[in-house]
């Protein structure tokens, strides 16, 4: 099926308002509760990463910041969303230092995903995907991304297993309306067309939560989150 | 419905005579199949397997999958059977569709034949034994199920398998590359310097689902000893180009090229120092020794009395 262009002309002028007058979702996400307790990574095994890190990297399961700050939180509309394509630029997930950067990696269904290792050493990827397909991959220094794409959205827990500290998160999700918390909790959600929706934050640990928002022109919402934490 | 006018004692005869026959027949079915495993999820779709000119069909499986497999793999294939608590490493769970021993690459399926020879071969260091009583076509028959317990292997095709090119001359050049590969791809982090299984990270690792799980041992064993994918050099190269799907050991095939993987090869069997191999007989007529290896050396000059020592095999 051929379209005309005057349709493409009109349906680009009925969608440019929507945009124009797109609401925005901010936020903070906190926690509650006792957080588990974090410890310093040993990498004294492995010196061309240690020499990287003063004072030494600790491990990031859980990263809080003043006033009960929680980072590392996907807060992503999970119902409502109006874009089902992913975007055609690659998400990019780094191993420097022997660490992911960063550390939780959102990234739409069938988005291209490059890994880099940006170390000296050999790294192994290991994504243990259980919805879609697990993989695991050797990545010596100096070699190609390692290219790839998930079907289905899901959490996945990826893994080095020569650098047993190495852990990281792929948030594969549905939608192009997502964000990661930042250090002091912070999130936004920009670009939301007027409509309903269900906004949900999820943290590694397992903890979740929803909020219905509706957003109604170009408006800006703000929408706090307050996750429960154990401490193991 | 009777209509009394018209019953006859023959009639009321017949109703009774088919209520015994139908009755009868229902008890007989059901006698004939006791409620016992397998239960894969319903409705099951007949799969089948082809290896060779062999042709696999589930449905001729399920005896020999209740007698053999059901006690470990359990009902479901979930590997959840009544042994499976005592077991280390635990028995496969097909409804993952992950298996260790494949000819294709991370994260796909494997082919029919991957899947038939590891019944047939057994795992080496696990309770899965090698099953060499049973006849071609009932392992042929055991692959179709066994693809009857993931909805994968409806979705996808298995994936292609890697190319292994020929194998050249064991070197003491080659060994001493593949020794300088080890180091580099980080294979004793895990594996150990000696090949031991006694790397640094070796005590953390932990399968898929979450087990702990040891590094291959290449110094243990005898002259028989063989790995838990094969025990040719060509099975040895599959491992780590492949990978071992489930557990922590990757993939190498994006990243080495053939020549390098079969210089590591050459070195992992020097690694048996218990196994009589060419490899091992080319290391003696060397001296024993590894030399260091230099980056692009020629050194055509040692290799042809080494190929002497090494011929044969």
């Amino acid at each position: 099926m051929r379209v005309s262009k005057p349709y493409i002309t009109i349906l680009a002028a009925a969608l440019s308002p929507t945009l124009l007058f797109a609401g925005t979702i901010t936020g903070k996400v906190t926690y509650t509760g006792t957080p588990a307790k974090q410890h310093v990574i040993d990498m004294s095994k492995e010196p061309s990463c240690a020499k990287q890190h003063n004072p030494p990297l600790m491990t990031e399961g859980v990263v809080t910041g003043p006033n009960n700050a929680l980072a590392n939180v996907v807060v992503y509309v999970s119902a409502g969303s109006d874009d089902a394509n992913a975007p055609s630029v690659a998400v990019t997930f780094t191993q420097k230092g022997c660490q992911y950067g960063p550390h939780v990696l959102a990234m739409h269904t069938g988005q291209e995903l490059d890994v880099v290792n940006d170390d000296q050493t050999s790294h192994n990827i290991h994504p243990l995907a259980k919805v879609n397909r697990e993989w695991n991959k050797s990545q010596p220094p100096g070699t190609a991304p390692i290219k790839d794409k998930w079907d289905q959205p899901e959490f996945i827990e990826v893994k080095c297993n020569i650098h047993p500290w190495m852990h990281g998160w792929f948030a594969v999700l549905k939608t192009n309306h997502y964000a990661v918390t930042a250090d002091n909790g912070t999130f936004t959600l920009p670009d939301l067309p007027a409509g309903k929706y269900t906004i949900t934050a999820w943290h590694e640990s397992g903890a979740k939560q929803t909020q219905d928002v509706t957003i109604t022109g170009s408006e800006s919402k703000a929408v706090d989150f307050s996750l429960a934490l154990k401490p193991y | 419905m009777l209509n009394m006018k018209n019953f006859k004692p023959m009639h009321l005869f017949s109703a009774i005579l088919i209520f015994i026959l139908t009755a009868g027949f229902t008890m007989l079915q059901a006698q004939d199949a006791p409620d016992v495993g397998p239960h894969p999820p319903q409705p099951v779709k007949p799969m089948e397997s082809h290896i060779g000119n062999l042709t696999g069909h589930s449905r001729d499986a399920t005896m020999e999958y209740r007698r053999y497999c059901v006690g470990c793999h359990g009902e479901a294939g979930d590997g959840q059977g009544e042994n499976t608590p005592w077991l280390d490493p635990k028995p496969r769970n097909f409804t993952l569709a992950t298996f260790k021993c494949r000819s294709t690459l991370t994260g796909t399926l494997p082919l029919d034949s991957d899947l038939y020879n590891s019944i047939g071969r057994g795992f080496t260091n696990s309770n899965m034994p090698i099953w060499n009583t049973l006849t071609n076509q009932e392992r042929a028959d055991l692959v179709a199920l066994i693809k009857t317990f993931s909805p994968r292997w409806e979705k996808e095709k298995a994936g292609d398998p890697i190319k292994v090119p020929a194998e050249p001359p064991v070197t003491i050049q080659s060994i001493s590359h593949g020794k300088a590969l080890f180091t580099k791809l980080e294979c004793w982090k895990c594996h150990g310097p000696q090949g031991k299984g006694d790397g640094p990270s070796a005590s953390t690792l932990t399968d898929s689902q979450d087990n702990p799980i040891r590094p291959y041992n290449f110094a243990a064993g005898k002259d028989d000893s063989r790995f838990k994918c094969g025990s040719t050099n060509e099975d040895v190269y599959k491992i780590f180009m492949t990978g071992v799907d489930g557990t922590p050991m990757p993939s190498f095939n994006d990243t080495i090229s053939p020549n390098d993987a079969w210089d590591l090869v050459h070195f992992l069997r020097t690694l048996q120092i218990h196994r009589k191999s060419k490899e091992n007989d080319v290391l003696k007529a060397a001296g024993g020794a590894i030399p260091p290896y230099v980056e692009k050396s020629e050194g055509p000059s040692a290799s042809p009395e080494v190929h002497a020592a090494g011929g044969g095999r």
